[in-house]
């Protein structure tokens, strides 16, 4: 392959915005998604992916910008969550799979009915190389903001994602943090609908976290770690998407999964080969140790 | 932050009732006092409240009637204040978090950093301190799943140790602890209580109330009794807290007779047994600490 061909896709404007957009989301996806795994928001992810949909085609409809529609959609699904598990003693999770399949039913009804406006495909499987000018703005400011948030208040958030009493003990506010969480979560869910449509979200909002998890015990690493692997996979994801010709959301996961599947298996610590490793020594050195 | 020298450590429930919000009412008129430089274990059956107590001591639940305060501050300004420590019991910690025993020592420093919460010098000197005097010293950049039951229980301490609370409440901290951690443990309160803090012990292990707490407060739903240990811990008190459910063993209808004259060894397995004397009054392991109470019984008796 020549250096020329490998260049191509840099020629073109709306492949270099797709590869800069793709790679700036999939850093931030990659930063929050630390706090997603470890929090065990993973399904709430999930759910805000899907209940952004009726949003998105309201604002379409209604020529508002998408991410205020897809904002608002999310927080209200959030609401609507929280305001039935006060209610009724409905186990959390089945909770969260009512409200949110409710909202992407409402969202796929309404994409049926105005099949001329709505563009089913590019919702649910994002659509990075047709990106509008005005779209690309809303997800740098979105994109900053949460990074700006996350700089400032990482440390809260860890403590309160591991020991939410001690962070109460300490007079932190609690609920604040809670929903800074929430509100980050629905943003960058928004953020990435584009790039990968809003059935992948959830990967790139799940899976750097959980490989970066893998391959660190240091929370400060997993979020960098997270990060670059979600920066360079969307990147690589992109690029690749052009040469495949194939869906860039489905480059971008699929390239995520292998990465997974790396630290799965050569981990250094976690890895399936190193807990090999470490239980053979176990073995040996078995016999010495007295229990 | 600073712990406000001009006025004494007290801890005081007047009247606390609990709700739940299903109405289930897990505490009625609780009323007790604590001051500083004690002991003080908080004993009941499973159910009784304790944990429901600790949660009004830190402001997780507001009683529906009654109050808490801490040196006459409420829960809220002694909490921004720094002045409670809450160690968890190991259920309720997540031992695959990836964080090592640094950083989570390093928690307690929270309220005495700014709002980036960046470790100052002082914070890691508290943290190194702290960290010595558990012995988790040379263990502290392990991932804290990857240390055994006692030193699990030491990182949390060494963190309530490290925010300097004035109160420390611990919650459960026996259970699942071997005899040496236990030991090192109560020698740590032990020197925290000199240093004139408040300890408050939830148990539910009877026997090892008496070797190191000099307060207890007895609780059934609400409070039953509250005073230094050899006047709460009596037959009466404790029949009344739990009922039927403590195994008893009378000696006087046992097979020990006269001719054994005081020597009787207990033994148990796990838990240190609870001994009561004629009369349901408390009998202590080792007289030498003691010997003031046995004195005093011995001219009450004449
Ligand atoms: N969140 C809650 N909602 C309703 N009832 C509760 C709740 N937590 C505890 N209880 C009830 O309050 C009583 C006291 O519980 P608790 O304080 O946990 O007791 P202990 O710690 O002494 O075992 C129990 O009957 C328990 O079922
Ligand atoms: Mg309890």
């Amino acid at each position: 392959m020549s250096l020329d061909l490998l260049l191509q896709p840099f020629s073109y404007d709306y492949m270099l915005t797709a590869l800069w957009v793709s790679t700036l989301i999939g850093a931030v996806c990659g930063l929050l998604s630390g706090f997603i795994t470890l929090k065990g928001w993973s399904l709430m992810g999930d759910a805000l992916s899907h209940a952004v949909v009726p949003g998105v085609g309201l604002a379409h409809l209604a020529g508002l910008p998408l991410s205020l529609g897809a904002f608002t959609s999310g927080l209200l699904a959030a609401a609507a969550m929280s305001f039935v598990k006060l209610k009724t003693p409905v186990r959390e999770d089945a909770v969260i799979g009512v409200v949110f399949t409710a909202f992407f039913a409402f969202g796929i009804l309404l994409i049926s009915l105005f099949p001329a406006q709505l563009d089913l495909k590019s919702i649910i499987f994002g659509n990075i190389l047709a990106i509008a000018p005005g779209d690309v703005a809303q997800l740098v400011a979105i994109s900053v903001l949460c990074v700006a948030v996350l700089a400032l208040q990482w440390r809260d958030l860890l403590l309160f994602s591991f020991d939410p009493n001690q962070a109460r003990t300490l007079g932190l506010p609690v609920r604040r943090l809670h929903l800074t969480l929430l509100l980050l979560l629905s943003a960058t869910t928004v953020a990435a609908l584009q790039a990968v449509g809003a059935i992948l979200v959830v990967a790139m909002l799940i899976t750097p976290g959980a490989t970066a998890y893998l391959l660190t015990d240091r929370f400060g690493r997993m979020l960098v770690l997270g990060s670059a692997l979600g920066a360079f996979t969307a990147f690589a994801g992109a690029y690749a998407s052009y040469f495949l010709d194939g869906a860039t959301g489905g480059c971008i996961v699929v390239l995520q999964t292998l990465g997974f599947l790396l630290a799965f298996v050569f981990g250094p610590k976690h890895g399936l080969l190193a807990a090999r490793r470490a239980r053979r020594r176990l073995c040996l050195v078995a016999p010495a140790v007295a229990p | 932050m600073t712990p406000a020298p001009d006025r004494p450590l007290t801890l005081a429930a007047r009247g606390v009732t609990v709700t739940y919000p299903n109405g289930h009412v897990a505490l009625t008129d609780a009323t007790f006092a604590l001051g500083g430089g004690t002991i003080c274990a908080l004993v009941g059956v499973n159910g009784s409240g304790k944990s429901t107590l600790f949660k009004a001591l830190m402001g997780f639940v507001v009683p529906s009637a009654g109050a808490v305060t801490i040196s006459d501050e409420p829960v809220r300004t002694a909490q921004r204040r720094g002045w409670v420590a809450y160690v968890p019991q190991a259920e309720e910690v997540d031992w695959t978090f990836p964080v090592n025993v640094h950083d989570v020592v390093m928690m307690g420093r929270y309220g005495y950093m700014n709002f980036l919460r960046i470790p100052r010098a002082a914070d890691r000197d508290a943290v190194a301190d702290a960290l010595r005097r558990v012995g988790l010293w040379d263990l502290r950049d392990r991932q804290i799943g990857e240390l055994s039951g006692g030193q699990k229980k030491r990182v949390f301490v060494a963190r309530a140790l490290a925010q300097q609370g004035r109160v420390i409440l611990l919650d459960e901290p026996f259970t699942g602890v071997d005899v040496k951690t236990e030991e090192a443990i109560v020698a740590l309160l032990r020197e925290l209580r000199a240093e004139g803090r408040l300890i408050l012990v939830s148990t539910h292990n009877l026997g090892s109330v008496p070797e190191f707490c000099d307060q207890v407060v007895l609780i059934n739903r609400t409070v039953l009794a509250c005073g230094p240990t050899s006047e709460v811990f009596t037959a009466d008190n404790l029949q009344r807290a739990f009922g039927g459910a403590l195994r008893h063993f009378d000696l006087s209808r046992s097979t020990v007779e006269e001719h054994d004259g005081r020597q009787v060894t207990v033994l148990t397995d796990d838990e240190r047994p609870l001994v009561l004397g004629q009369g349901g009054h408390l009998e202590y392991r080792d007289r030498s600490a003691h010997e003031k109470l046995v004195a005093d019984r011995e001219a009450g008796k004449t």
